[in-house]
């Protein structure tokens, strides 16, 4: 994996099973971001691959992302001109969830009486959890998360947790970048020397 | 298909939501076409010959106008890697990011264009000429403006270099589109260059996507 001239991660391997999650730490600049990335295809590794397996069969690494993975980057993805909830519903449609799904995960998320604004009105945090709604709405297999707690209180940061949990326990797979410690049990795995 | 219109219905929402439309576009039209008087002299004559030309050329101006939008708005928040991570190709989102293009602005602009032609003096006759060459050019000039638009990713002043990408690509529409109308005028055969605009503009539709998600991938890599 490298960035311009720069290798960032070498000699890296991760199997990540059905049910489980992952932390990966290091430093700023270590190659976390990169790294999810890669996985979710934006980026090509300049070695070795990603493989995605259905038990024994492996998946097209197109198919794979285009149906069964979520990313949360840094950025939410949001038109600060158009109301909460068209972009909440756009987000959902376009990742394969409902309608209903969409207003269920906002409930959930207590995003409920900000759908009408809009996104410029809200916080980062909120704009986060608008965010985080199309994984609850849009059932897909794999989470890539770059540092989804950063902008979330404490409070949100317990229902996103019981979120995740749900989700390993349905058998998704979790692979989150994150500094402060996640709401849930995970592996840690370092990257970057 | 639904992850087609998903992307088609959103682009035309953003484009009234975050540009007023077509308005822009139409506006700067306006704008151009009535200083050119105050620049040539308000003879009739003079005028009613240069307005067929005059009026195709700052068509495809005033369609370069809103191209920066059409890309850089995904790039900048982030939409653009959520985009990608979807059901549809990116192919398949550029062609529909090109169509919402030409549906919100290239046919308002087209509609405009036999209007300004009339109103610096030209006979209005030339009305089904002008907007069949708006309606078929402004697909050359929205797809390809759209690669101009993808290429300049990441750069600022994108506006300007879209611009400098694109007008030379620009050429050919703008020959076979001011050709037609000239040889309407003149009462000679303006099937020919319709054709050869026609042409133009299914290659570009055909083609354009292509690109256009090429230079995208490459900026968010």
């Amino acid at each position: 994996m490298s960035r311009g001239d720069r290798p960032l991660i070498t000699d890296f391997s991760l199997t990540l099973n059905a049910g489980e999650a992952v932390a990966l730490a290091g430093r700023n600049g270590a190659g976390k971001t990169s790294l999810l990335r890669a996985i979710a295809g934006l980026i090509r590794p300049s070695g070795g691959r990603v493989v995605f397996r259905n038990g024994e069969a492996e998946i097209e690494p197109d198919d794979a992302v285009a149906r069964d993975t979520h990313l949360i980057g840094h950025q939410d993805g949001l038109k600060l001109s158009r109301t909460a909830w068209d972009e909440v519903l756009f987000q959902v449609l376009w990742s394969g969830g409902a309608t209903e799904a969409a207003k269920a995960a906002c409930e959930r998320l207590g995003l409920g009486r900000l759908l009408t604004l809009q996104v410029r009105k809200l916080s980062a945090g909120q704009r986060r959890r608008l965010a985080l709604a199309r994984l609850a709405a849009s059932p897909r297999s794999l989470w890539l998360l770059d540092e989804p707690l950063a902008p979330l209180d404490q409070d949100q940061r317990a229902v996103f947790g019981a979120l995740m949990a749900e989700h390993l326990a349905h058998g998704g797979l979790i692979l989150a970048a994150a500094h402060d410690p996640l709401p849930i049990e995970a592996r840690p795995v370092e990257i970057g020397g | 298909m639904s992850g087609f219109s998903l992307i088609l219905r959103r682009e035309l929402a953003l484009s009234w939501a975050g540009g007023g439309g077509p308005f822009l576009a139409l506006g700067f039209y306006v704008a151009m076409a009535s200083l050119l008087p105050l620049a040539l002299g308000a003879d009739p004559a003079r005028m009613a010959g240069i307005a067929p030309g005059f009026a195709w050329l700052v068509l495809a101006l005033a369609s370069l106008l809103s191209l920066e939008r059409m890309f850089e708005r995904d790039f900048e928040d982030g939409a653009l890697d959520l985009i990608a991570l979807g059901p549809a190709p990116l192919e398949m989102t550029a062609l529909a990011k090109g169509l919402a293009q030409w549906i919100a602005i290239a046919a308002p602009l087209a509609l405009l264009a036999p209007v300004i032609v009339a109103a610096l003096g030209a006979p209005t006759r030339l009305t089904p000429i002008v907007v069949t060459c708006g309606l078929i050019g402004g697909l050359s000039f929205c797809f390809l403006g759209g690669v101009g638009a993808a290429l300049s990713l990441g750069s600022r002043r994108g506006g300007v270099l879209i611009a400098l990408i694109v007008l030379p690509l620009f050429t050919p529409p703008v020959i076979f589109g001011a050709g037609a109308i000239e040889a309407f005028v003149a009462g000679l055969d303006w099937r020919t260059p319709l054709l050869l605009l026609c042409a133009y503009s299914l290659g570009a539709t055909a083609l354009c996507p292509f690109a256009m998600a090429a230079a995208a991938r490459n900026a968010i890599s």
